[in-house]
């Protein structure tokens, strides 16, 4: 009983501190409404500069044009999907229009818009990338993920995580990379990388022998950063891996890999 | 031996460098010649500084909306063990106009093989083995844009797309690499809004009843998703 009445005590004052929490959650809630009430009313209203301006009923360039708005009039930008935008004519029409014929609209300035697209330049440029890859390691399979950060343009460092799917036993794998591309501005850049980390290999479960282990690695190897498209690179690599186990021979694994990843 | 192995890779490190040393001696490693711009002077007998507020379109003020959320539920069959409820969720990214890439995780549960019911003897599996896990990255293809009319005075904006990848399938106490691959129908409800029906087939080998076999496990789902 004591007991109950000491934890009472405080409790009295909780109403008024989730009073207060529901005050300042109203008032956060109430600027930032006010503050998108701006953005949406003042900074995104573009005037039509060509002859005209073709609205899509979707998306997509398959989608028909539905509607069309005269030079002069003003329109709302809504939302951008890829590379179209949605946007509300001067009668509340409401239609997707290609980014080609959105760049070709003017600001309240004057001055004709300008939406960033990802090209090349930052693709030598750009500092964090992310991707995936898959293929063969030593027979098995592997999936990995990793992300990239530029220090500059020619050295990145990476961090690498993935999994190894195999006939026998099954594992992950971590590590941290250097990497050292030669010439970055060229669109198939070559690349040099080092690195180490652990691996760990459990066999399965219809194997009766064996028992999981945690290994040290470190590898090097050699591949190519492709520029497809965007913010888009394909990625090919070779690795050759030394797991220091803890028997008396090194095992030494060949790994071949093809992805995708991004720059951002 | 282990000694003589990071010898060899303190040794590449440094051929490597001197390889690309040689081929590209001019900022090597882009290091040196990055230089601070000079700081933008205000004139000395300025005092107020102008604050004209530009009234321009910022990229960031517009709402980019390329990625895509949701959870689906439907029926998997999962070979020699039956159908189960599977239900996961899906992340998307739409790259251009027509392609995106896609993770997925889902889980089911396989049931009693007919060998285990007609038997009756000790199960193959225990409970938690039989408990299906997958993930899954794909790469997706809208092959067949396009609109759906409801009635006289809708239409919704639908997409036929074709989807493959890899993941890996946790099943029989083992993960397992598998393929995928399938076709699916989003009908955007509102331009933010979608729903989801897709089919999958999702193959991996597997050993358990004896010699190695490539098992196909069809899934068919009913999803819903939002963009963002």
């Amino acid at each position: 009983m004591s007991e109950r009445n000491t934890t009472t005590i405080p409790s009295t004052h909780r109403p008024t501190r989730y009073f207060w929490l529901a005050v300042l959650a109203l008032l956060c809630v109430q600027t930032a409404t006010t503050a998108l009430a701006q953005v949406t009313g003042e900074f995104r209203t573009v005037s039509v500069a060509d002859p005209y301006l073709e609205m899509h009923t979707g998306p997509g360039s398959g989608y028909p044009i539905f509607h069309v708005i005269d030079r002069g009039e003003t329109v709302e930008i809504l939302m951008r999907r890829t590379d179209w935008f949605q946007v509300r004519g001067p009668d509340g029409t409401e239609g997707w229009v290609d980014r080609a014929q959105m760049e070709r609209t003017l600001q309240p300035t004057g001055t004709q818009i300008e939406f960033a697209q990802a090209n090349q330049q930052d693709f030598t440029d750009s500092k964090w990338e992310l991707g995936l890859l898959a293929g063969d390691f030593g027979g098995a399979n592997i999936i990995s993920l990793y992300g990239g950060y530029s220090l500059n343009p020619n050295v990145s460092i990476e961090a690498w995580g993935s999994q190894i799917l195999g006939n026998f036993s099954n594992g992950w794998m971590g590590s941290v990379n250097v990497v050292h591309e030669t010439w970055p501005d060229w669109r198939i850049s070559p690349f040099f990388t080092l690195g180490a980390g652990v691996i760990h290999t459990e066999p399965k479960s219809t194997i009766v022998q064996g028992e999981d282990r945690t290994d040290q690695i470190a590898h090097a190897g050699a591949g190519f950063r492709i520029y497809a498209t965007r913010r888009f690179i394909l990625r090919a690599e070779f690795k050759s891996y030394v797991v220091f186990t803890s028997r008396d021979d090194n095992e030494e694994v060949e790994e071949w890999k093809l992805g995708f990843a991004f720059f951002f | 031996m282990e000694t003589r192995f990071r010898l060899l890779f303190l040794a590449l490190p440094i051929m490597a460098f001197g390889l690309s040393g040689c081929a590209a001696t001019k900022n090597l490693f882009g290091w040196g010649e990055e230089e601070t711009p000079p700081p933008a002077e205000i004139p000395e007998g300025q005092v107020i500084e102008p604050q004209v507020e530009r009234r321009e379109i910022r990229e960031p003020d517009i709402d980019s909306e390329d990625f895509e959320i949701g959870a689906f539920v439907g029926v998997m069959g999962i070979e020699d063990f039956g159908s189960d409820v599977v239900y996961g969720v899906r992340l998307a990214y739409h790259v251009t106009e027509g392609f995106f890439v896609e993770g997925s995780a889902g889980q089911a549960q396989g049931g009693l093989t007919s060998f285990e019911i007609l038997s009756g003897g000790a199960p193959l599996l225990s409970e938690s083995e039989r408990d299906l896990t997958y993930y899954n990255l794909n790469v997706g293809y809208n092959i067949l844009p396009g609109e759906g009319f409801v009635g006289e005075g809708r239409a919704y904006n639908t997409a036929l797309y074709v989807s493959v990848g890899l993941g890996s399938t946790r099943f029989a106490g083992d993960d397992r690499f598998s393929v995928n691959f399938g076709a699916g129908y989003r009908f955007l409800l509102t331009d933010s809004v979608a729903m989801h029906v897709d089919f999958r087939d999702h193959l991996f080998d597997i050993d358990l009843l004896g010699e190695e076999k490539t098992a196909h496990n069809l899934e068919g789902s009913l999803g819903v998703t939002v963009f963002f």
